[in-house]
């Protein structure tokens, strides 16, 4: 039976599953052993039942990030937290010392050229007052830690769960890396 | 001086004493003088002379008497009639019922269980001198434990007195204070220091500063005979600044002792040397801690350094040094008087002597007190104390300050000595003692404490700077409801982090009010727990 | 530190392992000497030890708590244990609560990949941190004409004070404030551009184990320390060469 496969990003840059992709031929040597069944990268909506190993890029930065999180994490056997933003919120954090509202009038008031607008929409999700790593949100299986972790770090990691086995990744990633 | 000098002086206090047919004592240490003991002292001076008996009835200021919630205290001498709540508006009611067996509506009963309940060493002379006179010390015995020491012992025979006393530090740690000195007085180096640890820092205790500021001599005499024993010529009262009345009576003692020839250069006609200065502390908890209270007195910053060397072999400027607290020096010149043996019969078998308590928080007789060590808590809380105020239930009492431990109702009957608190999960500490009742919540008093600690750490190990403020903020969600069951393992592990990697004794204690409470009222952080997850 | 002539040679047990020391031997020495590794980061080699970041705790035989290595001397017949599991989980929270205590983003560091506080956490096995981020707001002093100083990498190790202190002589960095408010300062607290005490020497920046002092000018993980300097300085000071 095929492995469910399912990657998200939260609050990032989208550079791990960049990273991710940069796995290049040898996706294919796992292609028949997994099912991409949720991933930006595909076109599935909805967010499958069961998934035998999630990939989480991002910090937990919204209501929105909070409740997909949580949803994630409910249906899947193993959670990946991917790169550093996943891991320690890393830049996505930066904001946390200052208060949200500060925030946004800075980036949408006062340094606004054209609009000056604050962005209203009942489509945006509220930020929360503090950017989170996902751990402190919901129980995390593996963590790859680096900015973004390099391909062989990943695909190492993707295969070893394939075999059954945590990774362990000492000495292959590190913060930052 | 002389013995003869010291004895006229004893003599020419009690001719004076004699001479007059009453006392009347008005506290003023700091408690009552808060309350206008001031006033209260000069008011019934006032009225005794409108009555023409200022020269029959003595009036002095006089040092703590114990019962602080009841104050301003006023007592009549020699019969021990005692007055609570006095003040200058109500003074009348001590100076026109100055015949024995008079009725007023202040009266104290001098014979309750909060008075005879005690055994007073530390602070015999406490509410009965005027501790801004040495005539009145030396009229009690005063200052005849150094001229004893000087001129009967040798230094060897002072120390072996110690540790044959079984005195033990009472700053805390209950370091065998005979052991010290004996280790002290081996070090090698000819220029030592004495070392009056009087950074009194936890939240509600006030012992020392009461001893400091009821009888001062009496520490000063301690300080000296150490001085003797161990071969020391140079001495040192480290005081915080918040305590202007304990500091202002130091220096007056001092400034006495040094004119009659007790404090200064050959002293009682001996070889002997010391003198005695003050250095103010700046309101740091961690300075209470030796090394970083010898750093400190150095003009360094107040953190603490890793032991050994421990002061003993290399402190303050490198020199073997001792330090004591206030307590312990108090208890010196009590030993040497009536030696040994006799401080050795008081107490359990592991620790001798008395042990000063500030009682404090929800129990009727706050106040200072002192009661031979063995006693349980139940006697001190319920009989010295009076009980929970309101008829409340009792919870539990909070004994060794913020690095001390709470202990629960099932264990009162415990008998109070060094070993015995350690076993519960608290300390001796220097003797405070909060008492809860049932409507304190023991995350609250727990999160208190860690915030103290938090504010208090030096900042300088890593685990004391961050560990103490992750507890903390983990106590802040259980206080508010938002803590999970992994919150609770987290909060387990980082004390048990804290308290074993910790550089000094204040990190390394500063989880125990969070320990000992998850050990006696888990439930009540389990509840804050349950509650969330029913919100969801 | 006993006179030349006082010195004794001891031996004892590292790891279970006959080792031979100088009385005058810290058991960190001794233990680097014979290739234990001990996790340090306040410790420097040529300046004096403080033992406050706690990572470098060992068990020593008969003694009741852990002890730093750095500042314990050895003793005859000393029996000490650099690692086992407790010893281990302790450096591991104690380097998790560093990086929980400000906000030290290491993939925008000037001092990514030169950074020991980055390399002992991978060496220790941490890829995530357990207690919350504190995310405190601390401000950058970039008016030196050098050198900048970032808080919010800072960890508190005081290599910078000792340094300037003891082998500079300037004494321009001191510490101030208490527990987790405590913060390196210069001079009494005013802008590092504006300390006339300071000699510009950069010593403070070349033994920063973090990216808290950096030179100007540099982006990214181009921060890259000479710490080295400093036990030849204090070795040829010390024969007066």
């Amino acid at each position: 039976m095929k492995a469910k496969i399912a990657t998200t990003w939260l609050d990032g840059c989208s550079g791990c599953h960049m990273s991710f992709l940069d796995i290049d031929e040898r996706l294919l040597a796992i292609a028949d052993r997994i099912e991409l069944v949720y991933s930006p990268l595909v076109d599935n909506k909805v967010f499958p039942d069961y998934v035998d190993v999630t990939i989480v890029e991002g910090a937990v930065a919204s209501v929105d990030d909070l409740a997909k999180i949580k949803k994630i994490r409910k249906h899947t056997k193993y959670l990946i937290a991917l790169g550093d933003c996943a891991i320690n919120a890393n830049v996505p954090s930066m904001r946390n010392p200052i208060p949200v509202q500060e925030i946004i009038n800075r980036a949408y008031v006062e340094n606004a050229f054209i609009h000056d607008v604050m962005p209203k929409h009942p489509a945006l999700p509220e930020l929360l007052a503090r950017v989170m790593p996902i751990h402190e949100v919901v129980p995390v299986d593996v963590f790859i830690p680096g900015c973004p972790p390099s391909n062989d770090t990943i695909f190492y990691a993707v295969a070893e769960l394939l075999d059954g086995r945590i990774p362990d990744l000492t000495n292959k990633t590190r913060f930052g890396a | 001086m002389t013995l003869e000098e010291l004895q006229e002086i004893k003599a020419g206090e009690e001719l004076a004493r004699s001479q007059k047919k009453k006392s009347i004592h008005v506290c003023v240490a700091a408690g009552c003088m808060s309350q206008n003991a001031e006033a209260v002292l000069n008011t019934i001076e006032g009225q005794l002379k409108e009555k023409g008996l200022a020269k029959e009835i003595d009036v002095k200021g006089v040092g703590c008497m114990g019962l602080c919630a009841a104050g301003p205290l006023v007592s009549i001498e020699p019969e021990n009639r005692m007055f609570q709540e006095i003040n200058p508006a109500n003074a009348f009611l001590v100076t026109d019922n100055l015949e024995k067996g008079k009725k007023t509506t202040n009266d104290l009963a001098s014979d309750s269980p909060f008075f005879k309940r005690q055994y007073k060493i530390v602070t015999e002379n406490c509410g009965v001198i005027n501790p801004e006179r040495i005539e009145e010390y030396i009229a009690f015995d005063g200052y005849l434990g150094l001229y004893t020491v000087l001129h009967d012992l040798d230094q060897n025979e002072v120390v072996q007195n110690l540790i044959k006393s079984g005195l033990r530090g009472r700053g805390g740690g209950g370091y065998p204070t005979g052991l010290k000195w004996s280790t002290v007085a081996k070090a090698v180096g000819s220029k030592k220091y004495v070392i009056c640890n009087a950074d009194e820092g936890d939240p509600g205790a006030f012992m020392d500063r009461s001893v400091l500021e009821s009888d001062p001599h009496r520490i000063l005499e301690g300080m000296a005979i150490a001085a003797y024993a161990i071969g020391a010529d140079e001495g040192f009262i480290y005081v915080r600044a918040e305590y202007p009345l304990a500091i202002s009576r130091l220096k007056v003692a001092i400034k006495q002792a040094e004119r009659k020839g007790l404090l200064g250069n050959n002293i009682f006609g001996t070889t002997f040397n010391f003198t005695i200065s003050i250095r103010l502390g700046a309101g740091a908890f961690v300075c209470g801690e030796e090394t970083a209270l010898i750093a400190s007195i150095e003009g360094g910053r107040g953190t603490p350094r890793p032991r050994p060397p421990y002061p003993a072999e290399s402190g303050l400027w490198g020199k073997p040094t001792l330090i004591n607290n206030v307590e312990t020096f108090a208890n010196i010149a009590p030993i040497i008087r009536k030696g040994a043996d006799w401080y050795a019969s008081i107490g359990t078998e592991t620790s001798k002597g008395t042990k000063v308590f500030a009682l404090a928080g929800q129990v009727v007789n706050t106040g200072l007190i002192e009661v031979p060590m063995g006693m349980s808590l139940r006697e001190i809380i319920f009989d010295i104390g009076g009980g929970i105020p309101g008829g409340r239930k009792f919870k539990a009492v909070q004994t060794g300050g913020p690095s001390g431990g709470c202990i629960p109702e099932e264990f009162l009957d415990i008998k109070v000595d060094y070993e015995s608190l350690t076993k519960l999960g608290s300390i001796m500490g220097s003797g405070g003692m909060i008492v809860m009742d049932e409507n304190s919540n023991m995350v609250d008093v727990a999160r208190y404490f860690m915030e103290f600690c938090m504010s208090e750490s030096c900042g300088k190990c890593v685990p004391c700077r961050v560990g103490t403020a992750q507890i903390y903020d983990i106590l802040t969600k259980f206080a508010e409801r938002r803590a999970t069951e992994a919150d609770l393992t987290l909060l387990e592990e980082l004390c048990d982090v804290v308290r074993n990697t910790s550089l000094c004794g204040l990190g390394q204690s500063s989880p125990n009010p969070v320990l000992s409470t998850l050990k006696y009222f888990k439930h009540e952080y389990m509840e804050r727990i349950q509650a969330e997850v029913n919100q969801e | 530190m006993a006179a030349n002539g006082q010195i004794k040679i001891f031996t004892l047990k590292i790891d279970g392992k006959d080792v031979s020391a100088r009385s005058d031997q810290t058991v960190l020495q001794v233990c680097r000497e014979n290739e234990f590794f001990i996790p340090t980061l306040c410790h420097l080699e040529g300046l004096s030890n403080i033992g406050a970041c706690r990572l470098c705790m060992v068990e020593v035989a008969g003694q009741r708590k852990l002890l730093p290595a750095c500042t314990t001397m050895v003793s005859e017949a000393m029996e000490v244990t650099t690692t086992n599991d407790k010893l281990a989980h302790y450096r591991k929270m104690t380097l998790e609560l560093i990086f929980s205590e400000r906000n030290h983003t290491c993939s925008v560091c000037v001092s990514n990949n030169h950074c020991e506080l980055q390399f002992l956490s991978q060496k220790l096995g941490i890829n995530h941190i357990r207690v919350p981020y504190r995310f405190p707001k601390f401000a950058v002093d970039a008016s030196h004409p050098y050198f900048i100083l970032d808080h919010n990498r800072c960890i508190l190790c005081t290599r910078c004070v000792r340094v300037c202190d003891e082998i500079e002589g300037a004494h321009v960095w001191d510490v101030s404030g208490r527990g987790i408010q405590a913060k390196v300062i210069t001079e009494l607290n005013q802008p590092w551009g504006s300390a006339d005490t300071c000699t510009q020497c950069g010593k403070c920046v070349n033994v920063c184990p973090v990216g808290a002092l950096s030179e100007k000018g540099r982006s990214v993980a181009e921060n890259t320390k000479r710490s080295g300097f400093l036990p030849y300085l204090t070795a040829r000071r010390k024969e007066k060469i």
